[in-house]
């Protein structure tokens, strides 16, 4: 038997009344910042996306809305390898999936991280088949 | 005056998948991905995701009728269907998130400047789990339709955002419900972003006389199915 998969729809403007009732950001309470920009493709901030976070090894989930600047922050386990997620938004039909290599970025002297996305254009994000 | 290009031609070429870059959703212009997607290696695309237990859930989470001192207005309804894969297998304990409009066609959202009244006794969100066939079950009431700035005169036709989360990682959905025989659906870019008509009709519910209840609510169903997530199989392997 083969079921015909139901299509994705936008979260559209107003998902924060039911994915964001509540902070999610902490993976690991006690770890490390992750920090970062949602951008469309014309380079400007995009305020309402929300970003989720998988820590496969730790078996961790996170999720946080972008803020007026489009920024999201999360804290992550300092040791994580890498991390799957997802974003969602406005004008976004489907979300796109992307992978953060946690272990290959810059640190700053708290451990902490940035990992921009960005939706479009020069530098845009790789996204993976779902 | 509606533009020519809000609603494209069907294309069942499209099958399931919603096209990203719809011209007449304007929102995707500088939004929607423009690059082909990279394939995920299998071990990735089979990963498990998280797993959400009962004490998440609050006991009035799954009815938004009573959120409040008060009942909100409008016409209360049922909403239930089954989660299943597609192979038909059901995903039991799958986290169902919904969000909507009040009977106003009015969010409970500072960024809603639509001028119809707020519901006091109506917050528009809800979640639960799906049981071990993989049904859920809603109580709300129905949401009204609202404007929106994509065209002129554009109207949402009436809908419920849902947000489901399967067992595999890559079993992530979040999309919307519709109501059957709403007028305003032939005019709605959004949903015409699907391009196949028979993807489309996926998204709008039936309505359910058996559910009903007398006196009382009118029923909606709609069953979601998410792709196959490899790896997790959640009924042999439990």
């Amino acid at each position: 038997m083969s079921l015909p998969r139901t299509p994705s729809q936008t979260v559209g403007p107003f998902f924060t009344i039911g994915l964001c009732r509540r902070p999610e950001n902490e993976l690991d309470p006690k770890g490390t910042m992750l920090a970062g920009v949602l951008y469309d493709g014309n380079g400007d901030a995009v305020r309402d996306g929300v970003i989720e976070l998988w820590d496969a090894e730790s078996r961790r989930f996170g999720r946080c809305g972008t803020d007026a600047a489009g920024t999201f922050t999360f804290r992550i386990r300092p040791d994580a390898d890498a991390l799957d997620g997802h974003v969602f938004a406005r004008g976004l039909l489907k979300h796109q999936r992307f992978r953060i290599p946690v272990r290959e970025l810059a640190r700053d002297d708290d451990g902490g991280t940035v990992f921009d996305i960005r939706l479009q254009g020069d530098g845009a994000t790789t996204f993976y088949e779902t | 005056m509606i533009d020519v290009d809000l609603v494209l031609p069907d294309d069942p070429s499209f099958g399931p998948d919603v096209q990203v870059d719809y011209p007449g959703y304007r929102s995707t212009r500088f939004r929607a991905p423009d690059r082909p997607l990279v394939t995920l290696p299998e071990e990735l695309h089979s990963l498990d995701g998280p797993v959400f237990g009962e004490e998440l859930l609050g006991p009035l989470d799954s009815d938004l009728t009573r959120q409040h001192e008060g009942e909100p207005l409008g016409e209360r309804i049922f909403v239930s269907g089954r989660l299943l894969d597609e192979d038909g297998r059901p995903l039991r304990g799958a986290l169902i998130e919904i969000w909507q409009a009040n009977s106003a066609g009015r969010y409970r959202h500072e960024v809603d400047q639509h001028p119809a009244p707020l519901d006091p006794n109506f917050s528009g969100a809800g979640r639960c789990l799906t049981d071990d066939e993989g049904n859920y079950r809603f109580v709300t009431i129905k949401p009204g339709s609202y404007p929106w700035g994509n065209h002129d005169n554009a109207w949402r036709p009436a809908h419920i955002h849902f947000s489901v989360l399967g067992r595999a990682f890559s079993q992530r959905l979040v999309t919307q419900m519709y109501f059957p025989g709403d007028p305003l659906i032939p005019f709605d870019p959004i949903i015409h972003a699907v391009r196949d008509p028979k993807a489309r009709a996926l998204l709008v519910a039936e309505f359910d006389l058996a559910q009903t209840e007398p006196q009382w609510a009118l029923a909606y169903r709609w069953d979601i199915v998410l792709g196959r997530g490899r790896g997790a199989t959640p009924l042999e392997q439990e």
